[in-house]
């Protein structure tokens, strides 16, 4: 069970590798975390991660394969991770997600479909399937990596951007439906995130690191806050940015990322 | 049967549960027969998760409130769902008084025997077991009376059990008798910590009750100043009595959430100065309500909502009379971290009683109450549970919603007597709760 500061006991966290999740269920674990469930395609990445989870203080470690290509399999992903906590699970943590090559992949239908399949349409499928289960234990959060992309797609990354503006979209109006249901869905919106999928692109201003996103998912999971940004400064700024004309926007991105 | 969304008076990790209202304890035996999990909750007033089972049933035992007559020697047995509030009202025209209150009346009688409660008393008196003669008790299988001599070993389960090994729906006790409806409270304030807990050393016990309201915001050398208040009920003698009333309902309220945040430490510290500088340095034999002296916060209804939508934890721990030093280091830790922590409740406690899991134990408590959002808080109630379990002391159960399950199991060493008592009349293991679940007490 969660405790009062929302930290759990158990976790499942689907696209357990990132290294933004590794570096959320470090924290967790550190706190009250003794149960952890990760979900990769990745079994060394995995094992990596799950040997990392145990070195913070978690006692019970498992993890499940999964192809995020495939929605197919994200039922029985989810239901095998659920069937592996002893209890109640506290906390999902949905972190599937694919920046790709929007180059390469803009003018190819079929790797641009795989890039909304991955960052919309599992996440999508595995919700539907955690939502039930959740709402049965009659309590629990539901963390979903979203992205300040989301927020104003632009045009460098407008497949990975689009597809996450779906996600993060659906999460809002899901986050609703799940009031009173003692489940809280939880968005969490970090800007440029310094890593391994990032390494190499210029640094736009304010970029984080994994562990800053950390500390502020651990803030938010205490504060209840439906949108965690990441630095928190980012909900101003895109205040701004998501109003800016479409001429300055891209002026402005197109500068950020140069 | 509803389905309800459930919080303690924290307001913290709330759990949706179904919720059923038997009126009889055949009721209570038909709810327990047909549940997978089951924990009984009566006003909601536990701080954490004790009185609430997300996704599976929780029994209120509100309806459950038949009394019988208050006898010569102040015996009544009430149903299990009685407030304190109703039962005074019924009382104290009659000329009597509950023998243990908490700082609120908005419990149940069921829910005091749960969490044996203590009130300022505790130190002459014990806590609320000690008066309670004996207790109907319900269990997956059997429902039976219990009492010291009647199956003594489940009696002292119950007592403290926080609600595990059945359902209590009817409850005898005896009452203490009072002359008036005055307390004549003695105050007294100072200037820091060492100075308070000598005077409650040497003085408490020329007093029925004794309770200090520590500052753990201020620093320095005013670190830990308080404002002791002692007191006895009043005789026909030293006042003029009247007939004896009983206290008036609440009229106030908090109508919301307030903003997160309202109670920050710069605010708090400006109430905790207020208050330091309004008490009477020292005054003697002041007449007072029953309800002003026993239950001040009782005059705000929902004041837990002044707190906002995040709550807030309350720390409650006590240690053996040899440790008033971890006391002193932990109002020390507190003040030096600039957490804000509203007056703290500092209390010196009697001999512990044979409860398995009951709190008090025999030395000193402080209760904290500690807004939730400070990103520091949580290790920092993790750091005072290392003193505290160095101590060989312990954190209350009734106010806990963060400890770490094998510190809870550090801290009762009669966890395991507890446990095989459990599963005698619990072998299926349906009566649970989320605080049972998060300290592994039954399972996960």
């Amino acid at each position: 069970m969660e405790n009062a500061f929302g930290q759990p006991q158990s976790i499942v966290v689907l696209g357990g590798s990132s290294e933004i999740a590794r570096a959320i269920t470090k924290r967790l674990c550190a706190a009250r975390a003794h149960t952890v469930i990760l979900a990769g395609r990745n079994q060394q990445l995995l094992d990596a991660a799950a040997s990392e989870a145990r070195e913070f203080g978690a006692s019970q470690v498992e993890t499940v394969l999964f192809d995020a290509k495939d929605p197919s399999n994200a039922q029985r992903t989810v239901t095998e991770s659920f069937a592996k906590v002893d209890g109640a699970t506290d906390l999902v943590v949905i972190a599937v997600g694919l920046l790709g090559d929007q180059e390469r992949d803009e003018n190819d239908p079929a790797l641009a479909t795989e890039m909304a399949m991955v960052n919309f349409t599992w996440p999508v499928a595995a919700l539907a399937a955690v939502r039930g289960l959740m709402v049965a234990q009659g309590s629990g959060r539901i963390l979903v990596i979203s992205s300040v992309a989301a927020i104003r797609v632009r045009r460098a990354k407008y497949l990975y951007g689009g597809a996450k503006a779906g996600l993060d979209r659906l999460c809002v109006g899901l986050a609703d439906s799940l009031e009173g249901t003692g489940v809280t869905l939880q968005i969490l919106r970090p800007g440029h995130v310094r890593s391994k999928m990032t390494a190499g692109a210029k640094e736009p201003p304010f970029a984080t690191g994994v562990d800053q996103v950390a500390d502020d998912v651990v803030k938010g999971l205490a504060n209840r806050s439906r949108v965690i940004w990441s630095p928190p400064i980012l909900r101003f700024l895109f205040g701004v940015l998501r109003h800016l004309p479409a001429p300055l926007w891209r002026k402005v991105t197109d500068e950020a990322s140069r | 049967m509803s389905r309800s969304t459930l919080s303690g008076w924290g307001r913290t990790a709330p759990g949706v549960a179904t919720v059923v209202s038997p009126t009889c304890d055949e009721e209570v035996a038909q709810a327990l027969a047909t549940s997978s999990g089951i924990i009984a909750r009566g006003l909601g007033r536990s701080y954490g998760d004790a009185a609430q089972l997300s996704g599976g049933t929780v029994l209120s035992n509100l309806a459950l409130v038949d009394q019988s007559a208050i006898d010569e020697n102040g015996v009544i047995s009430v149903g299990a769902g009685t407030s304190l509030d109703q039962l005074l009202a019924f009382s104290i025209p009659q000329g009597w008084f509950l023998p243990v209150t908490p700082g609120t009346r908005q419990v149940t009688i069921g829910g005091a025997v749960a969490a044996d409660v203590h009130g300022k008393n505790h130190h002459v008196d014990g806590s609320f077991a000690n008066h309670v003669l004996d207790m109907r008790l319900v269990t997956p299988d059997n429902s039976m009376t219990l009492s010291p001599s009647q199956d003594g070993e489940l009696f002292w389960a119950t007592m403290g059990g926080m609600g595990l090994t059945g359902v209590v729906s009817r409850v005898t006790l005896r009452m203490l008798k009072i002359e008036t409806d005055q307390m004549l409270v003695d105050t007294d304030r100072f200037s820091n910590l060492d100075e308070v807990m000598n005077a409650m050393v040497t003085g408490d016990n020329a007093y029925q009750y004794s309770v200090a309201w520590v500052d753990c915001m201020s620093r320095g050398l005013s670190m830990g100043r308080a404002v002791l208040t002692r007191a006895r009920h009043a005789t026909r003698s030293d006042v003029d009595a009247g007939t004896l009333r009983a206290p008036r309902p609440t009229r106030l309220s908090v109508p919301c959430s307030a903003p997160n945040g309202l109670l920050n430490p710069l605010t708090i510290k400006a109430f905790n100065e207020l208050w330091f500088r309004l008490s009477p340095r020292h005054q003697e034999e002041k007449p007072k309500s029953l309800s002003a002296f026993f239950h001040p916060l009782d005059g705000l209804r929902d004041w837990n909502r002044l707190y906002g939508p995040r709550g807030f934890v309350q720390y409650q721990f006590c240690v053996p009379e040899g440790a008033a030093d971890t006391v002193r280091r932990v109002i020390e830790h507190l003040s030096s971290s600039g957490i804000a922590s509203f007056l703290a409740v500092l209390k010196r406690f009697g001999p512990s009683n044979p409860g398995l899991l009951s709190f008090p134990m025999s030395g000193w408590t402080l209760a904290l109450d500690l807004p939730v959002g400070s990103p520091s808080l949580p290790g920092l109630l993790d750091d005072l549970d290392e003193m505290v379990v160095s101590a060989r002391g312990r954190v209350y159960l009734a106010k806990d919603a963060r400890l770490r399950p094998e510190m809870a199991r550090a801290m009762y060493p009669n966890l395991d007597e507890f446990l095989a008592v459990k599963d005698r009349v619990d072998p299926r293991h349906q009566l649970t709760s989320d605080l049972a679940r998060r300290l592994h007490l039954v399972g996960t």
